[in-house]
């Protein structure tokens, strides 16, 4: 009998000093990737999948991680707006390649827009903003006879808007040859791109093991090839865990760590801190469909009713900032200014004015962490001005089936633009023109069954305005109107914080999963 | 003509095995429908658009009628085919092949060191009768009811990874043996072995040690005082003392004239224990980072993955049918009486 596994076995039970320490030529991180469905990029719509998809792919322009308003070049090198102004011409990068081997031809982009829109996948509404369909899309993405691509668009929207939406998720370019060779029952690609990749970026797609492991394998045939061979995502869904294996050395980054966590490990050399402001904004809003919650004195008095100092920088310290405007800053024109405060006695005069006494509102949200901390502390102060808020707290998934249907009465959330363009919030949080229960959109507006058809006009101005000034003033006075009277009351920014043992280096996190850059780093 | 009766017997059980489980998958089918939560966001997200909703919807089958669901289900079941998780865009057969091995390994140390030290000290402690070392272990086993899982599995990390360095951390493996150890059976300790990768070996016993450990003590609370109720109660028998009058040895009194006939309840206590954890070690598998099927049930039910969730619960559903039935027999067989 083979005797070696067994003094193997014994071995492992008495090894002092455990192994730690990660494989030198690749980043281990430490991070909760249950959220990954797809990896496809005409499917992908989640924080994470998002995060592994801008490394493996190339859009033909992208955002610039440090500073998203300014577009960089991506498969294309150059670009110029068509005479007409309604079509834009790509060229490609000389000798692009795809991980394959096989050229990034003009023919590839056709292929990647045309699957995104026929799929019809979470992310395709996107791209149909440019007004395409299964029906035009071929006569609205043409290869020219310079080998160059033509993009055109129907709207009333300029060239910035679109090179926005082309730099965005679906906007990726995968490889035709490679893609169509592994189609199964007609499907594009679509069961294979979500375990295999097919791009022209960094890094291809190694390995991948739902909630378990993801890893990313350095594509050396890519533009700028990594200085890492790969890096390795492990799924740690329990942040405590995660601290103990940045401390230990098993892991480089840490992702998902809470305030206690990021507290206790500031004092140690080995391990150092960033903090990276998110776009995503966070908000209550207000369900039009309840009568009582009509009244604008309403509005106003529970503007007054929010601890901002207190929840961030104390409860969620680090996590959160104050940020009462719907445009997050890192965005053109947003809207930095904070007027509102907590002031319970104002907002008591506020409602006595009005004669609103003994308001009682039922306050949806989602039952993580964060939301529950910040929702008893708003639950304490609104209090003060006696307005007595019932928690009601459930999954993600279970919030938002409820507001989906309009049937909350008041809503704690968050909002993430879908891509780079002030238009993206500006249609969420202040356009709706159809407030019918069939006329579903999954704005803030439409959501808490709140009608502004003049605001609305407005934000179709902002959209229409090609000079970059006069537009973002336009979106600036939106946000004003909106932060002074709307039943959304903007509370804060996003702030992710992640821990990095000391010696890694070049790490790159903008303000959306999509601008998280792995490609510089080194340790 | 006894085999015609066995293959009779054999029938009626294969039938009342199929329905219950059908049982099992309308009461679990039933309630992740009353849910409350939408299962097509999870597919498309909540900002698509009405088109690219009703297009999921119907691909997900969920514009037919309830009923029709139901069978359709049931009918792909029987065929082996457990559906789509939504939560991870694959065939749910495809992910349970992946996580049930994670927690079958986990489980399985867990219940033999439970086993392994669990019977012998209720033993003792029934021979040790209301004396000191029953007290201690009374003690002991009180403490493994009570103190929550997750917390003492944080400080055994805290202390034999994090401080001592005695044991590898969570998962399942060290990351430079994802690239290097192929998956085959899923197992690790069989993949290692199979690979002849002895350093993975040691590396995944290494991770294996602490969440089975814990898992052991749970079940050895529960084991060891189920034995001394059990060893208790036949101590005060006639055959007992008849024995002791004949001069059996204590030890041979325990271990050859008592130990058989508690066998078969035992049997069932130590399956019953096994089939918890087969289903139960979530906190567990949260805290160490255990890619197991409590897991991926737990984050499941969280997405409204109706398909994930039956496929989990029909999984540890036959796993208890099959415990109970290798128990029953298992009883049979150790039964003198039914021998004769």
């Amino acid at each position: 009998m083979n005797r070696k596994p067994l003094v193997a076995l014994l071995g492992a039970l008495v090894t002092v000093g455990a192994l730690a320490a990660t494989p030198k030529d690749t980043l281990v991180v430490a991070k909760n990737i249950e959220d990954i469905v797809a990896l496809d990029p005409a499917q992908a719509f989640e924080f994470s999948s998002g995060e592994v998809v801008s490394n493996m792919y190339e859009p033909l322009v992208q955002y610039d991680a440090r500073d998203p308003s300014r577009i960089l070049p991506g498969v294309a090198a150059s670009w110029k707006t068509g005479a007409d102004g309604k079509s834009i011409e790509f060229t490609l990068r000389p000798n692009a390649v795809f991980a394959s081997g096989n050229p990034v031809r003009a023919e590839d982009v056709i292929f990647s827009f045309r699957r995104v829109i026929k799929l019809n996948k979470a992310p395709a509404f996107i791209l149909a903003q440019l007004g395409w369909t299964n029906d035009n899309i071929a006569q609205m993405v043409t290869r020219l006879p310079n080998g160059n691509v033509s993009v055109a668009w129907s709207g009333v929207f300029g060239p910035g808007y679109v090179l926005n939406v082309l730099a965005a998720r679906p906007g990726n370019i995968v490889d035709e040859k490679l893609v169509m060779a592994n189609e199964q029952a007609g499907d594009l690609g679509n069961a294979w791109l979500n375990r295999n990749s097919a791009g022209s970026g960094a890094f291809t797609l190694k390995l991948f093991k739902p909630k378990e492991v993801l890893v990313l394998e350095a594509n050396k045939r890519s533009v700028e090839a990594p200085k890492l061979n790969g890096v390795l995502f492990r799924n740690v869904t329990e942040p405590a865990t995660q601290r103990l294996l940045i401390e230990q050395g098993d892991a480089d980054v840490a992702r998902d760590l809470g305030p206690d966590q990021i507290a206790a490990m500031r004092s140690r050399t080995d391990v150092r801190i960033e903090d990276f402001p998110q776009a995503a904004v966070h908000f209550i809003s207000l369900n039009q469909k309840s009568e009582k919650l009509r009244n604008p004195a309403v509005w106003e008095a529970m503007r007054y009713l929010v601890d901002y100092d207190g929840i961030s920088k104390q409860l969620l310290r680090g996590q959160l900032r104050v940020h009462q405007a719907f445009l997050p800053v890192g965005f053109a024109g947003a809207l930095t200014t904070t007027p509102y405060k907590l002031d319970p006695d104002r907002a008591k005069a506020i409602l006595t004015q009005a004669g609103i006494s003994n308001l009682e509102i039922d306050l949806d949200l989602i039952n993580a962490p964060r939301f529950m901390d910040m929702a008893q502390s708003i639950q304490g102060t609104m209090a003060k001005a006696g307005i007595k808020l019932n928690l009601l707290p459930g999954t993600g998934a279970q919030v938002i089936t409820r507001y989906r249907a309009r049937q909350h009465q008041a809503m704690l959330l968050y909002w993430g633009p879908d891509f780079f363009d002030p238009h993206s919030n500006a249609k969420a949080f202040a356009y709706n023109v159809d407030n019918s229960d069939g006329a579903y959109q999954s704005t803030t507006t439409w959501r808490n069954s709140w009608l502004v058809p003049e605001l609305s006009a407005k934000t179709l101005d902002a959209l229409k305005e090609s000079n970059p000034a006069k537009r973002a003033a336009l979106y600036q006075a939106l946000q004003q109107e909106i932060q002074a009277k709307s039943p959304i009351i903007m509370t804060f920014q996003d702030q992710n914080q992640a821990a990095f043992r000391s010696n890694v280096k070049g790490y790159v996190q903008g303000s959306v999963a999509d601008l998280i850059k792995y490609e510089g780093v080194t340790k | 003509m006894p085999a015609l009766l066995l293959l009779r017997a054999a029938m009626r059980t294969g039938a009342t095995f199929a329905l219950m489980l059908v049982a099992l998958m309308l009461v679990t089918f039933l309630i992740g429908k009353a849910a409350p939560i939408d299962p097509v966001l999870k597919v498309v997200g909540d900002r698509a658009t009405p088109e690219a909703y009703e297009q999921a919807r119907k691909e997900l089958g969920l514009d037919k009628p309830l009923a029709q669901q139901f069978v359709r289900y049931v009918a792909q079941a029987a065929r082996g085919d457990l559906g789509l998780s939504t939560s991870t865009g694959r065939p749910v057969v495809e992910d349970l092949a992946q996580y049930f091995p994670a927690t079958i390994e986990l489980a399985t140390c867990g219940i033999l060191l439970g086993v392994l030290f669990g019977v012998p000290l209720g033993i003792l402690a029934a021979h040790q009768h209301n004396r000191w070392i029953d007290q201690l272990l009374r003690m002991v086993c009180l403490f493994g009811y009570s103190v929550p899982v997750f917390w003492l599995g944080l400080v055994g990390m805290l202390v034999f990874y994090a401080k001592l360095g005695w044991v590898a951390g969570p998962g399942r493996l060290d990351d430079v043996y994802q690239y290097t150890l192929t998956s085959w059976s899923n197992f690790v300790l069989i993949d290692a072995w199979r690979a002849g990768n002895m350093e993975a070996l040691r590396n995944a016993v290494s991770h294996l040690v602490l969440p089975s450990v814990l898992l052991g003590y749970f079940s050895l609370a529960y084991i060891s005082r189920m034995t001394r109720a059990f060893f208790l109660e036949e101590l005060g028998k006639e055959y007992v003392l008849a024995a002791r009058v004949k001069g059996a040895s204590e030890f041979h009194l325990l271990t050859r004239h008592v130990l058989p006939n508690v066998a078969a309840p035992l049997f069932t206590v130590i399956s019953l224990s096994y089939a918890v954890l087969l289903e139960g070690a979530v906190l567990t598998e949260t805290v160490f980072s255990w890619p197991g099927l409590g897991l991926y049930i737990t984050s499941a039910l969280f997405s409204a993955d109706t398909a994930a969730v039956l496929g989990g619960t029909l999984l540890i559903g036959v796993c208890f049918v099959v415990l109970n039935s290798l128990t029953d027999l298992i009883g049979y067989l150790a039964d003198p009486r039914a021998r004769a």
